[in-house]
């Protein structure tokens, strides 16, 4: 192995042995485990770097560690890809992960699970990596289902709770049901080409029936569906914050439900040359990032509140990657995972403070008592709204200019609107908590969070407010375009600019978008200058179908899960127990019946039965012998 | 050494009966010395065994280690022993699982323990030549035998309804086995006219001519004998009772090693005696097996006995292995038959861990369990393991041979294949929510019967550990590295194909040449 080679396998390798060392030994390391862990993620983190600058300034390469599955014509081994994509990639999640496990040590600090919960935080580093650097679909599957089951023990971590290990469960089927269409997609893949080898099967894309193409892509954009919480397999993430709130800063918002788009963007050539399904992906992400802002403009559970964002902003980069903008989509999911990242942090920082409470209706008031906190949560806020200098609003806006300028005016116009409802969702939060009149428990001792939880925080905050400069110049000519869109360079162009409506134009709509959401939300919660209550009873039915989640849990219990139950039941019940053994026992009853005239030959014992059995079948075959 | 390795297979075979004969004398009073020497025994065995892997030779599909001696001259029933890459493995797993099973039992089993540790010795005894026999008569007087102990153990050492079910098992598979006798006996006439030899040496009999419709007679009697082995759906229901009220330790065995002979004798017997047969009979039973897939998996889904649910997963995930099988690909062959080995690691540790949560809780009602995972960490990580192991979590041994199964399926049956996939999503439902209900959240009724069971839970000891860890191992040896395994898998299987194929080819053959002179 040479030395980029062995720096790509050490980048899992020590999120692989910190996951069996805190596992195994955690009980005896007590809290250092926490440093532990923060530093074996921080060498991957500096590794990953490393591996950028090599492949930045000379090429990709690809590695294979060691053949695993042959069976047959199937050659599949566990071998890595290491492009531009995957060292962006690698870096980001390496880098979101050392500031979370920082960021954790404070935040878990008297867990009596505190072992357990890194121990299994660097097993997820370690899947997800493996994950952005396979480069077959075979390993890809088995660590994006990985990823899954870290979600699964993470968001049930507090078991005990019952709603925590419902939430748990339910991710993980939901996701199931995703994967359902992934797997089958690896299967109609395979039969097609033949290959799980990405370059392999990228090369034969081309060639075949674009009625295949669709379909596996579509196929294979089930699994995102699920795993990026887009509607309608949405529901698992809202519930997925009953899990400690860094590990819904780093899974739930910076990495795993990310992975979807990263796989869109990974196989960007078979998605390319399905411009129907591309289409899909598109009004998928379209709806989501509008359905999502529109649930979350009145919820009150500050971790809800940002969930329904994440999933909201996931929608916008489908959008990008639905209209082939793959580097626009990319952008943005680095500068979201910054900014959410950010959030999550900080709200669970504001969790900390008022001992684990989530609800506005009781917050009010914290920036005198929390100003790190509210500082950076109004840096994260304004990179969500799209407000500039901030990262959001250089990489949302690539998203919409495309959308626009590739002639999708539907979409772009939707995705304006969810804009301005992102701006007012977030301040609403914003305003509540920190600014308006304080409505907390006066026996309750606020107080900020301690430094190893603020650092973190901080340096997101100084990311999220400088990042976006990758982005300039604007469009086709940004750093990060130049630098990304070469891994693109083999996709079909299907949908190219029609319009050339300048940026600045563009942008200045997207800005006033994000400034008037804020401005209503001043008006309302600060300014008092309309009362929310009016405004809630003249459009009732529309609120009460926002703060219920539009009845999708209640929809899916009442048509899917209770009837099915039902089914189950019946077919135990009746199908298995009445009418298959009912009629084995039937027909023994009925030998036994005769049995009872033939009594006199059976004695009990059941050697002397296997006997008969064995004088029977000598006496047949000596019968045809002797014939 | 070499008189060991030349009769490697017959020492194997006949070491447990030579156990039971060291522990005659010892006094049946004397139970713990009674233990320990027959577990201690079976882990020889076990060690024994894995000498076959270590001189195994991967890459030929012959068989190996073959031992042949005359057995009843007159009509040519032989004493033919022989493994290939399949019953290697299944060896193996046999060794292991008696060894752990009689581990396991220590705490459950506790009257007439001289009996119980004899009736296991001897069944490890049968198994292993049901395995390994080439001779077509030898196999059968084997896999009768199986029937006797087994019967016994449940009913013995069983809960419940045990007397109900043990005879249930052993009638349902002794009417199966009959109607498998016959179609074996006549095939073995056919021979006979045909070549004017006696022969039960089943390498022969694979040359045998049989006309099409004769045998899909023979097939359906010898599929009868196999499928209530397996089970199939609908041949299932004796399974869920003799499961369920067998000992932990009949329970591991059944799942893990019994229920291996009906596809076991499918891939020997069945399917090589009578290709054509197979060919044509094989997507009924590709449907036959997606049906047990979903249903097997709905039905657990609303148990209410935690040890009926793992017991029905098993109609699941058989199920699984049919359907692989009868695709008739090599890849689905592959996991075919590795999901065999995996479904005895991982469904035998289930049922291990069902066995601990019943002797310590009395009770194996889902509704009166709860919350065991704050009383037992480790019993929580291991059997967390093992479901998700079930589920077919990647990583762990369950997900290759599923995934394999699938893919290499999906060739011959897409749409099949499409909705025996939507299998892994209620594999997910009813394991995961078991899981829950069973370790993680309170039981209903706070007042419940149980609660003082539940407030002396104690965490798994040292001997449980050590019963189980051998499985956990293997989860995740196969999930990561299954090279060793497939290797010598891949040229059995191969092998298989070419002697279907051969059929095929002439099979398709003939009826080309029909349809040309009806033409």
């Amino acid at each position: 192995m040479d030395f980029k080679t062995t720096i790509t396998w050490l980048i899992p390798l020590f999120p692989l042995a910190g996951w069996l060392l805190w596992g195994l030994f955690g009980r005896y390391l007590k809290g250092f485990s926490g440093y532990l862990a923060s530093a074996f993620i921080g060498i991957s983190f500096i590794l990953s770097v490393i591996l950028f600058f090599i492949v930045a300034y000379s090429h990709g390469f690809t590695d294979t560690l060691y053949p695993w599955v042959h069976a047959g014509t199937l050659k599949v081994g566990v071998s890595a890809v290491i492009d531009r994509l995957s060292v962006i990639m690698l870096v980001m999640v390496t880098g979101v992960s050392t500031l979370v496990h920082i960021y954790s040590i404070g935040y878990m600090q008297d867990d009596k699970g505190f072992s357990r919960y890194f121990s299994f935080l660097n097993l997820f580093v370690f899947s997800m990596i493996m994950l952005v650097i396979s480069n077959n679909v075979l390993l890809l599957y088995v660590f994006w289902e990985a990823v899954g089951f870290c979600s699964y023990i993470l968001i049930g971590f507090w078991y005990e709770k019952k709603s925590a290990s419902d939430a748990g469960k339910k991710a993980f089927i939901v996701n199931r049901v995703g994967d359902f269409g992934f797997a089958t997609g690896i299967f109609l893949l395979f039969m097609t080409t033949k290959t799980l080898n990405y370059e392999k099967i990228f090369a034969m894309v081309p060639t075949m029936p674009t009625l295949t193409v669709t379909v596996i892509a579509l196929l294979l954009f089930a699994g995102a569906v699920g795993k990026s919480a887009q509607f309608p397999l949405h529901v698992w993430l809202p519930d997925a914050m009953e899990g400690p709130t860094p590990v819904s800063a780093l899974i739930h918002a910076a990495t795993m439900v990310t992975a979807g788009v990263y796989m869109i963007a990974r196989f960007h050539v078979l998605f390319s040359y399905s411009p129907t399904a591309s289409e899909v992906v598109l009004i998928v992400g379209t709806f989501t990032a509008f359905f999502a802002a529109f649930i979350a403009l009145t919820q009150y559970d500050i971790k809800r509140i940002v969930a329904y964002s994440t999933v909201s902003q996931l929608g916008y980069m489908f959008m990008a990657v639905g209209i082939g903008s793959y580097t626009a989509g990319m952008f943005h999911l680095i500068s979201h995972a910054i900014f959410k990242g950010l959030l999550f942090l900080t709200a669970g920082s504001v969790m900390h403070g008022l001992s684990g409470e989530l609800d506005l209706r009781k917050m009010g008031g914290l920036y005198s008592k929390m100003k790190t906190t509210a500082i950076t949560f109004i840096v994260g806020g304004l990179a969500l709204s799209g407000i500039p200098p901030f990262s959001g609003f250089f990489s949302k806006d690539a998203i919409l200019a495309d959308v626009y300028n590739k002639g999708y005016y539907f979409a772009w116009a939707v995705g304006e609107v969810a804009a301005l409802m992102t701006a007012f969702y977030i301040f609403r939060l914003i305003f509540l908590a920190f600014f308006a009149e304080s409505k907390i428990d006066k026996g309750l001792h606020v107080h900020e969070s301690p430094k190893i939880m603020t650092i973190p925080m901080i340096i997101m905050a100084v990311l999220a407010s400088t990042i976006g400069f990758l982005g300039i110049p604007p469009l086709n000519h940004s750093v990060f375009y130049k630098f990304l869109h070469v891994d693109f360079q083999n996709a079909k162009n299907f949908a190219p600019i029609v319009n050339s409506m300048p940026w600045y134009v563009l942008s200045s709509i997207s800005v006033a978008a994000g400034l008037i959401g804020i401005y209503i939300a001043y008006l309302l919660y600060i300014k008092k200058a309309i009362d929310p209550e009016k405004i809630k009873n003249m459009f009732k039915p529309v609120y009460e179908l926002s703060y219920n989640k539009v009845y999708i849990d209640e929809i899916y219990d009442f048509l899917i899960v209770k009837p099915m139950l039902v089914f189950f039941g019946f077919l135990w019940k009746v199908v298995d127990i009445k009418i298959i053994d009912g009629a084995v026992n039937g027909i023994a009853g009925a030998f036994g019946n005769f049995s009872v005239k033939a009594r006199k030959i059976q004695n009990g014992m059941l050697m002397s039965y296997i006997l008969t059995l064995s004088i029977g079948v000598a006496a047949v075959l000596f019968y045809y012998f002797i014939r | 050494m070499a008189f060991f390795m030349k009769y490697i297979l017959t020492i194997l075979i006949f070491f447990p009966t030579v156990a039971v004969l060291i522990l005659l004398p010892i006094n049946k009073k004397n139970e713990g010395l009674l233990r320990n020497v027959a577990t201690l025994l079976s882990l020889i065995e076990f060690i024994a065994s894995c000498y076959l892997f270590r001189y195994f030779k991967p890459d030929t599909y012959k068989f190996q280690f073959i031992e042949k001696f005359n057995w009843i001259q007159s009509f040519g029933a032989s004493y033919f022993l022989g493994i290939d890459g399949i019953s290697l493995f299944l060896i193996l797993l046999t060794t292991l699982l008696t060894f752990v099973s009689l581990l396991s039992s220590y705490r459950y089993i506790k009257d007439h323990v001289k009996e119980f540790v004899i009736l296991m010795l001897l069944l490890e005894t049968f198994m292993l030549g049901t395995f390994a026999a080439l001779d077509v008569l030898l196999f059968y007087v084997f896999w009768e035998f199986m029937l006797i102990p087994m019967y016994f153990i449940i009913g013995m050492w069983g809960t419940g309804k045990r007397i109900y079910s043990a005879v249930k098992f052993f009638l349902y598979t002794l009417a199966g086995s009959l109607i498998m006798l016959f179609g074996i006996i006549y095939i073995f006439i056919i021979h006979y006219q045909q070549t004017g030899n006696f022969t039960f040496n089943l390498i022969r009999l694979y040359n045998t001519n049989i006309p099409v419709n004769l045998q899909i007679l023979l097939f359906i009697a010898l599929f009868l004998g196999f499928a209530i082995k397996v089970p199939i759906f609908p041949f299932h229901t004796w399974l869920p009772d003799a499961h369920t009220e067998a000992p932990t330790a009949g329970s591991v065995i059944l799942a893990g090693v019994l229920l291996k002979f009906g596809i076991y004798g499918f891939f020997r017997f069945a399917i090589p005696l009578l290709p054509d047969a197979a060919l044509i009979l094989a997507p009924y039973i590709v449907v036959i097996g997606v049906i047990g897939i979903l249903y097997g998996a709905f039905v657990s889904i609303v148990q209410k006995d935690l040890k009926r649910l793992v017991a029905f997963s098993s109609v699941s995930h058989m199920g699984f292995i049919m359907v692989g099988l009868f695709a008739f690909t090599a890849i689905s062959i592959n996991g075919a038959v590795y999901q065999l080995l995996n479904h005895g690691v991982d469904t035998g540790a289930l049922f291990l861990f069902v066995g601990m949560i019943y002797e310590r809780m009395h009770t194996r009602q889902i509704k009166d369990l709860g919350g065991i995972a704050k009383k037992a960490p480790i019993l929580t990580v291991l059997f967390l393991t093992s479901v998700l192991a079930s589920v077919g979590l990647p990583g762990l041994n369950g997900f290759i041979g599923e995934f394999l199964i699938l893919i290499g399926s999906f060739r011959s049956y897409p749409v099949l294949t499409i909705i025996a996939t939507s299998g892994i999503i209620f594999a997910a439902v009813y394991l995961l929510w078991m899981f829950q209900r069973v370790m993680f959240q309170d039981p209903h009724d706070q007042i419940a019967p149980y609660d003082h069971h539940l407030e002396f839970f104690d965490d798994m000891n040292l001997r449980e550990i050590i019963t189980v860890l051998p499985l956990i191992i293997l989860m995740f040896l196969m999930g990561f590295y299954p090279a060793p395994f497939l290797d010598r898998i891949d040229p059995s299987v191969l092998h298989f194909l070419t002697m279907l194929n051969h059929h095929k080819i002439f099979y398709n053959a003939i009826k080309i040449k029909t349809g040309l002179s009806n033409a």
